[in-house]
């Protein structure tokens, strides 16, 4: 099994790589959307492991892919300049770690507070942590306040935002798969039960959360040097639930529907742009009726049981 | 001394406002235990609706008078109540059984598409327009204290709605209904609580408060737009969950306490522009101290 997602991970960066050094040959419009489903691969997967997998209910994503993106793009334009072009990969890197890094650390601080809570509770703390998050940078002249930031460097490219989407599924289904992982999926099937075969709950969900963080950083950071202005309202939480929508559309816990949920409801919001001023009353209407008819997600078909 | 008296005059018919908006999601969540993110948006419809009545009904009463007023009021509040419980129908009635995230997801999308629906041109419109004046505007001057007569208004009449609700909920054969639904809605099926009928009457009710409260919301706010109600609804679903959501009184106290803390902190050189958070962050605080809200009560789970 192990070999097996490994050889997965190396095929697929390999392969974004790969694509990413073709990419001149590509229209430039489709290319970009190929980033946006990228990044919006981490976004999903990473919440698929608080939302799904650790079954909390978590609607501040935005608040961390903020986090990450407003840092690593204030690192590359601070530094962008004084590096050397042929170093510029590797502060784009670093940019991208620190994004995540800083974000891991602003879901350890949200976390440890507020996953005492439960349910409806947890979910407005989150929001409330999300907003709190977007009010800062909307008021921090440091990050530019309202106007955001402007001018990063365009250095997400494709074989950038595949790889890291790559990495993101490869760590955490290794994560989950794993023997301390599995502490993950006892905490969503029963906390009691849990607790009383010695997992501590809320350790667990603040590891989900942080590394959900981190990753959610990291998307920010991608998202960052490829829309190359960052405000604070596209953060809002708005932004969250169009991210949870695409976990609870793949089917909660469930990482290969949830990547596809990703690309479709990043990829179909394009397709509806000849109609566009039914674009989003379409989409909210999908929403609907899929909770209608498939509440268990679009891609879920048996295996498992079913959501709680 | 004038500058705390005139921003707790204020801070009352904000909160006021906020009260009544919160009652409607604590009591939805006191039945069907979700939170309605569709709320807000018929607080939307109410104000629109009254936008639209008011031109009709002035001819007849008179414009500005109080008969208008009134009947514009009643008027969307029966709107709204009629759309509030259109939705449970045909949104949340189908997806009774299944887990509440699913019902949470809906309500997110029936959310979005009255935004998205609204925004379009064909039916209001993204642009923002001016609100009807229903009462004339008084500056009534105590001393330095300048108070608007649509503040008192407000207050005088959430105050009243407040009574009627505890009334309702407390005193009436319907209310005991809703109030066992809430305690155990297999029990009081049982004992013969037509369950279908208390939901939708609990959405009929609470969308008519919400309305009632985008009306009063819209006659302090420069306009109406399809997105007005975003705001202050979530101030209010934090209203709700602050006073511990399900507990009818930690509403009223929720929305009073928040619409409190937001002018003193509004009104504060340098805090204004950190409003938004402030509100946030103190219902975190609570609620790391007070999991279940103000007046919530903690439920321990058995196995």
């Amino acid at each position: 099994m192990r070999g097996k997602e490994k050889i997965f991970l190396l095929v697929a960066i390999a392969a974004a790589v790969g694509l990413s050094m073709a990419s001149s040959i590509f229209n430039r419009y489709y290319l970009g959307i190929a980033v946006d489903v990228g990044i919006n691969i981490i976004l999903a997967v990473s919440l698929n492991l608080i939302n799904g997998h650790t079954g909390q209910f978590s609607l501040g994503h935005a608040g961390f892919m903020a986090v990450g993106g407003y840092t690593a793009a204030k690192l590359t334009l601070v530094f962008g300049a004084s590096v050397p072009p042929a170093m510029q990969p590797l502060l784009f890197l670093a940019a991208i770690l620190l994004g995540g890094t800083v974000a891991a650390v602003a879901g350890l601080a949200v976390g440890i507070p507020s996953l005492r809570l439960r349910g409806d509770y947890l979910a407005i703390v989150t929001l409330g942590f999300g907003e709190i998050i977007r009010v800062i940078f909307q008021t921090s002249e440091f990050f530019g306040a309202a106007t955001g930031l402007t001018g990063i460097t365009k250095m997400t490219t494709l074989g950038w935002a595949w790889a890291f989407a790559a990495i993101t599924v490869y760590v955490v289904a290794c994560i989950v798969n794993s023997t301390y992982g599995r502490g993950f999926i006892a905490v969503h099937d029963d906390e009691i039960a849990a607790s009383a075969m010695g997992i501590n709950p809320t350790r667990y969900k603040v590891t989900a959360f942080v590394i959900g963080a981190f990753f959610a950083g990291i998307a920010g950071a991608l998202y960052a040097h490829h829309k190359l202005v960052l405000k604070p309202d596209g953060f809002d939480f708005v932004k969250s639930i169009e991210i949870v929508v695409m976990v609870i559309l793949g089917g909660m816990g469930r990482t290969a529907g949830v990547i596809l949920a990703a690309i479709i409801l990043t990829i179909l919001p394009e397709l509806l742009r000849p109609v566009a001023e039914y674009r989003m009353i379409i989409y909210s209407l999908l929403i609907i009726a899929l909770m209608l008819t498939r509440p268990q997600g679009l891609f879920t078909f048996g295996k498992k049981g079913a959501v709680k | 001394m004038d500058w705390f008296l005139q921003q707790l005059i204020n801070g009352l018919a904000l909160g006021a406002i906020y009260a009544l908006i919160a009652l409607g999601y604590t009591m939805v969540y006191g039945v069907l235990r979700f939170i309605n993110f569709a709320h807000s948006d018929v607080l939307m419809l109410g104000a629109f609706a009254a936008f639209y009545i008011t031109p009709k009904i002035t001819p007849v009463l008179g414009p500005q008078s109080v008969p208008t007023a009134m009947l514009v009021i009643v008027l969307s509040a029966v709107i709204c109540a009629a759309i509030g419980m259109t939705i449970e129908f045909l949104a949340y009635r189908p997806l009774r059984s299944r887990p509440r995230l699913t019902v949470l997801i809906t309500a997110i999308g029936v959310s979005l598409f009255i935004e998205f629906a609204g925004q379009h041109e064909k039916v209001f419109g993204a642009a923002t327009k001016s609100f009807p004046t229903l009462l004339p505007k008084r500056e009534i001057v105590v001393g330095a204290l300048h108070i608007s007569s649509n503040d008192l208004v407000v207050l005088v009449l959430t105050g009243v709605l407040l009574f009627a609700m505890w009334f309702i909920v407390q005193r009436t054969k319907i209310g005991m209904a809703m109030r066992a639904v809430s305690f155990n809605e297999g029990a009081a099926a049982l004992m013969g609580v037509n369950v279908n009928r208390i939901i939708s009457f609990t959405f009929g009710l609470g969308s008519a408060l919400a309305a009632i409260a985008g009306i009063f919301y819209a006659m302090r706010a420069p306009g109406i737009e399809p997105l007005m109600g975003v705001q202050p609804g979530l101030r209010a679903f934090i209203a709700a969950v602050l006073g511990g959501i399900g507990n009818l009184p930690g509403a009223a106290l929720g929305g009073i306490v928040l619409g409190l803390v937001e002018t003193f902190f509004g009104g504060m050189p340098g805090l204004s522009n950190y409003r938004d958070g402030i509100a946030f962050a103190i219902l975190i605080l609570i609620l790391l101290f007070r999991p279940a809200g103000l007046l919530g009560k903690l439920q321990t789970e058995k196995v």
